[in-house]
This record gives structure tokens, sequence and C-alpha cells, in this order.
């Protein structure tokens, strides 16, 4: 008799052979006119239920540039596991071909090259049509947003994210989780869910000063589905008040809380629940570790660190399904659901090929409406990138996206050192191509922008490179928050993921005199998005806005400036 | 005494440890264990502690333990200056034997629970609760 993991590696090695279907006859196509909306919606209709996940959008609704990390370092248990794993290793763990479709999704080599071919990804119009065609093929399939929805634009900014709530109700999700719009304040957030249409659903959304279960938020929403009984539990950003400021929403605390979301597990088994789905903003080692702490989850949708892996990975009887970000994936998860139990599935990760995919015209429509108001503002060129020179973010250390953010910090604010948070949003942008507020803006955007520059001591600069890279490379995922390394400008260093917080951070260096940072010693340091109140100064679009118009094209040396060991 | 909710927060509050100097006091915690169990053995588990991982404000920190059959439970902030939390401690005829508080903490550090059960034995449990100055979210 098999087991139910029987069942489960059963369908994983189905779902890696569809998923090779999918994925590995692409690279024979040679070029972009070769690929159809067909072979990227095409799927075998599997089951009794089918799940739709996209997770952080940070509010791109227009097709993008998105270049995938080149260092993303597993630690701990970690190590070498998916997603940690980039480049060539990728591709080799998938069978991915270079300068095929997938390899030019899903990794970073020859990404400007293989943008040129495949163009720009993404667009929520596209999504659109793909959410059109799967719910064709199963109606009733549920749709489900992993959060950081509403933050990450020009027009998310000043409409308060009214433009992507508009968008993505408009899409008609059944539910949704937490972070970055909370960002927004408490009050524009209860304002928004509160005439939501659809779940806000969060198990770890407490209410700060009784720590209880906030009432706006329930833990879990039952839909039936395909005669099936679903619970769809939602996990909020475990660590929203720490890594984003917690001020702007003081009535709030979150957290990881396994306990409560294992009594969740086990309430709506109690009522019934035949399938338990997880819509996670946790992180993806986080989600892992959770799968094996709580008994019970059969799917978990994991959002927050942006990774887009082109299977499940299995932790025991629960599936994690990750689903990438900036509207550059949708999953499809078909399930089989019988007799009370998740008796197989079928998955596949569809890569948004933005000049592939047609766009759905309503919502093309309802994008536009969205941003005409401020068309002429978005539009406007302020550079160029230099013909040699892309900008992105994505990965464990400085992107060039965030050298120029750093640059711009330097000169305008007149400071030694910059500090530049360490968040996984943010498009890229190609060699030659022109530089719009728009294209600053969706790497600046959030509503707590100053560009602060204060004194610092060489000792407490070393606190905060510790302070972060241990919310990156603690071994135990609990104790990760999910971004990347504080960027640095004008700062030198060396780090060896593999030690203690306090000794990972050596040969601290100011690279303006090449000489060691002394701990007894203040600098001028400027930054952005710090998480204290009332901070002051610029906003950093301005600066960066300033900054890029003053050079023209931009054309930035490469850094070499972090040494990373111990990976 | 009756423990309603609002009075153990105020116990909390009553017991809050102020403090801003480095961690030094991991002895002391040492020796208030051995005060509280008279150098018997302890056991790990049969007491829950849940406190979380990273605290949002190491001002105030909700702690929960638990412990089915104990007479008293011992809290203690092994990295405080002053280590010493709370100590509750539960009649023959409480319904539950579990309390709730905020504590503060001075840093990153282990919070430590330790239950005299009602047959004279000891039970322990810890945690880990990271004090950071804040990160930058995906």
């Amino acid at each position: 008799m098999n087991s139910r993991r029987d069942f489960l590696q059963t369908s994983m090695a189905a779902a890696a052979i569809y998923g090779g279907a999918g994925f590995g006859n692409w690279a024979k196509l040679a070029a972009q006119q070769a690929l159809t909306q067909d072979q990227l919606l095409e799927f075998d209709t599997f089951g009794n239920v089918s799940l739709i996940h996209i997770t952080d959008i940070h509010a791109q609704l227009k097709p993008i540039y998105f270049r995938e990390p080149s260092i993303n370092i597993g630690v701990g248990g970690n190590k070498g596991a998916v997603p940690h794993l980039t480049g060539a290793d990728f591709r080799k763990l998938y069978g991915i071909d270079d300068g095929s479709p997938s390899a030019y999704a899903l990794t970073y080599d020859d990404f400007a090259s293989l943008a040129q071919t495949y163009g720009r990804v993404g667009g929520l119009d596209r999504v659109a049509t793909v959410i059109n065609s799967i719910r064709a093929a199963r109606p009733d399939a549920l749709l489900l947003d992993g959060g950081d929805t509403w933050h990450g634009s020009y027009t998310c900014y000043h409409t308060q994210g009214q433009d992507m709530v508009n968008v993505m109700n408009a899409l008609k999700p059944d539910a949704m989780t937490f972070h970055w719009e909370f960002t927004l304040g408490s009050s524009r957030v209860n304002e928004i869910v509160e005439d939501l249409p659809f779940a806000a659903l969060g198990q770890n959304i407490f209410d700060a000063e009784w720590d209880e279960p906030s009432e706006l938020f329930p833990p879990y929403k039952f839909f039936v589905r395909g005669g099936v009984k679903i619970a769809v539990i939602g996990q909020a950003f475990p660590y929203m008040p720490i890594a984003n400021p917690g001020w702007m929403f003081p009535e709030y605390s979150f957290g990881i809380r396994d306990e409560h979301m294992q009594e969740m597990v086990d309430e709506v088994r109690g009522q019934g629940a035949e399938l338990v789905v997880c819509l996670s903003h946790n992180g993806f080692d986080v989600d892992k570790q959770m799968a094996s702490k709580v008994q019970g989850l059969d799917v978990i949708l994991s959002g927050h660190t942006h990774d887009a892996l082109p299977e499940p990975v299995l932790v025991g009887d629960t599936i994690i399904v990750a689903s990438g970000s900036n509207g550059k994936f949708v999953s499809r998860v078909d399930l089989d659901v019988r007799d009370g139990r998740m008796m197989g599935f079928r998955h596949k990760l569809i890569p948004i090929f933005s000049d592939v995919i047609a766009p759905d015209a309503e919502i093309s429509a309802l994008i536009d409406e969205q941003r005409a108001p401020y068309v002429q503002s978005l539009s406007e060129v302020i550079g160029q990138t230099a013909e040699d020179q892309t900008l992105y973010r994505r990965g464990n250390f400085n992107g060039t996206w965030d050298d120029l953010i750093c640059d711009a910090l330097i000169s305008e604010r007149e400071a030694d050192i910059a500090l530049s948070p360490g968040v996984r949003w943010g498009p890229s942008i190609l060699p030659g191509q022109d530089i719009t507020r728009e294209d600053i803006w969706n790497v600046t955007s959030m509503t707590y922008p100053q560009a602060y520059r204060s004194e610092m001591t060489g000792e407490f600069l070393h606190v905060v490179l510790e302070d972060v890279a241990d919310n990156l490379f603690n071994p135990d995922p609990y104790y990760q928050q999910g971004g990347d390394m504080v960027r640095v400008g004008g700062l030198g260093y060396r780090i060896d993921v593999t030690k203690p917080q306090g000794s990972r951070i050596t040969e601290m260096t100011l690279l303006k005199t090449g000489e060691r940072i002394d701990a007894a010693k203040t600098y001028r340091v400027a930054g952005w998005a710090s998480v204290n109140e009332s901070t002051e100064g610029p906003a950093i679009w301005d600066v960066v806005e300033s900054h890029i118009s003053k050079q023209g094209t931009i054309s930035l040396d490469p850094n070499n400036s972090v040494q990373v060991v111990g990976t | 005494m009756e423990l309603t909710r609002r009075s153990v927060l105020q116990l909390g509050a009553g017991i809050l440890v102020v403090a801003s100097v480095p961690l030094k006091a991991f002895a002391a915690g040492e020796d208030l264990i051995e005060s509280f169990t008279g150098g018997a053995d302890i056991a790990e588990g049969g007491v829950t502690l849940t406190a979380p991982e990273i605290a949002e404000n190491g001002n105030t920190v909700p702690i929960e333990v638990d412990a089915p059959g104990a007479s008293e439970i011992l809290v203690m902030a092994m990295g405080n200056p002053t280590p010493n939390v709370a100590t509750f401690k539960f009649g023959a005829l409480s319904a539950s034997h579990s309390a709730s508080t905020r504590i503060r903490l001075a840093g990153t550090q282990e919070v430590v629970a330790i239950a005299k059960m009602q047959d004279g034995s000891f039970a322990r449990a810890s945690a880990t609760v990271k004090v950071t100055i804040g990160g930058c979210g995906g």
C-alpha cells in the first residue's frame, strides 16, 4: 500500500517530469518568436483543486526587467540547499539550458543580452491573462496573494496603495496576507482592509496591547472548492516592527507564533478541513522550518524572500511553493484531495514573459487609469545607463542600483560612508536604457524615505553591520528577517558568514583613504529607510534623481569592497 | 490571590528591571537557580516557555510560562543585570499553572523558566530572545 509520502513523492516526480516538459523544451526554442502563450500556459488539469499563487508584486503594475541574484548564501542546514543556489548551479539542478527562456527567467547570467532577446517580464494585465486561463480550466481555482502588494512604486506611494487595491480587486483574489502594506500606517491599512472584498488573513497578527489575535485580520478562512473543504491560514511577515518602522503600526504585534499556527491547524482540522493551505510571508527558510515544526500543513505558499522555484520543496508531508516577485511569476498548483487527504499535486511556475503573454484588455485599461494622473511625472527621463551598465539590486550584497544610490548619498549628502537598506525589491535597468523618474521610485519608494546624515563611531558602524548580518546569516532560520545585507558605499569589509554575531565582520576600511575604520573615531554617514521615528532629511528619490541628472550617463566602477568567506 | 490578566500585567510592570549596563549577570542567574532548587537535579521538559524569537521591543517582551502540576515557576532573564524576573506561585486548587507577563531585556539573551513541581522535582525550559537594532525587510 502506498503511504501518503509515496503519493507525494510519486507526484513530485511527475511534477518534475511535467516541469521538464514546461521548461526543458523551451531551450530548443532559440528565440522569443518561437515561444508562445500556449506553451507558457500549457497545463494538464489535475485532481480537484487548483491554487493560484502570486506574491511580492511590490506595486509593479507594468512589465519590467528583473535580474535574479548572483549571490544568495544559505547557512546552517540550508547551506547549498534551494533557494540558495544561483546561476549555473541553479540551472544544473533543474536541467535548464544556458541561454534558454528559463535561464533568463530564473538565473542572472547574460542577463542584459538575454533581456534583449526575451524582453520584459510581469505586468498585472499579463498576470490577468494567466489567471483567466487557469480559471477557464478550473473555474473555482483559489487566487491567493502573499502580500507586499500595496508598496513599491510612484503611483502606489501617491495613492497610498489605492492603485494596487483597485487593480488587485479586479483580479478577484480569495485571500491575502501582509508585510509592507503596514508601512502605509495602521489607520490606512485598517481603512483599506475594512472594505476589502476578500479575506485579509494573519494568524500571527496580534493586538500589541493585549497580545491577543487582532479582530480585523482573522487567522484563516474556509473555502469549499471542487467539493473539498479547504482552510487557508494566513501568516504575515513575522518581523514587521523590527525590519520596518513599528511606530507606524503600534497597535499590532506579529512574530512567527508557530504554537498558535499549530492551534489553528488543529482547529481547522477539527472543523473538517480536508486541505490546509498556509499563505505565508515568512520567507523560504522560515517556512521550511515552520513546516518541520507544525504538523498538518499540506501546502505552504511562500513569499517574502522573492525566490522563484520551478518545483515545490517537500518537508515531511508539506509542499512549499515559491513564486518569485515583482509580478514576474505566477504559480499554479493542482491538487488531488480525496478522503480528507492530499494524495498528489501538479505544479507549474509560470514566468510572465510580457511580450509573449497577451495583456488582458480590461486590466490594461484599469492600470492605465491608475497611472493617468501621474504619467507626465513618471515618464520624465532623468538619465541613461552606459552601454555596458546594468542596474539591478537582488543579491546578498550590493547590486549596481545600490552602488548608484550609495554614490548619490555620499555626493549629495557630503558623507564619508553611505548605508542603503538590503531590500529585495526593485526592477532592473538594461544597458543604454533611459532612467525615468518611475524607475528611480521603483527602487526607492517607501513611506519613510528620509535620507539622513549623521555621525557614527567606527564601533557603532561595526555593531550595525553585525546586527544586520545576523538577521541574514544566523544559522537558525527563525532568527532571520529575510532581507539582504545592508548595502554600503565608501566602506569595505570582510565577512565570514559562518562566524557568530559580533565576529563576522572584520577589516572594515574607509575606501577614500584606504585606512582601517577606527572604533573610536567618528565618521559622517548618510543613509535612508531608518526605522527610527523623526528621522530627518530629503527623500531618497530626490537625492538619487539629483545625482543621476548631474551624471547624465551612469557608468559605475566595479564594486569589490566586500570580501565574502565561509560560503 | 486570583490572577487576572490585567493584574499579571501590572505585576509584570512592577518587577521590570531597569537597566542599561552591559551583560554580565549570568553567574547571578546560576546562583538564583541554585538557591531555588537547593542544588537538586533539573529535568528538561514539563514546563513550557513561550517567548518571541526576536523581540519587537526589548523594553516590553511578552512571555508565557505553563507547567501543569507546578507549585512555583521561577522566571529569569539570564543576561539582565538583575536576572530575577518573577516567581509565580500556584495553590493546590489552581485551575491552570500558567502565567504571562512582559519583561525588559537588556540585550539578546536566554530567558529561563524553572518549575518546582508539587512532588518537589524541578523542570526547566529556556528560549533565546534576540534584541536587535532592526534590519531591512524584503
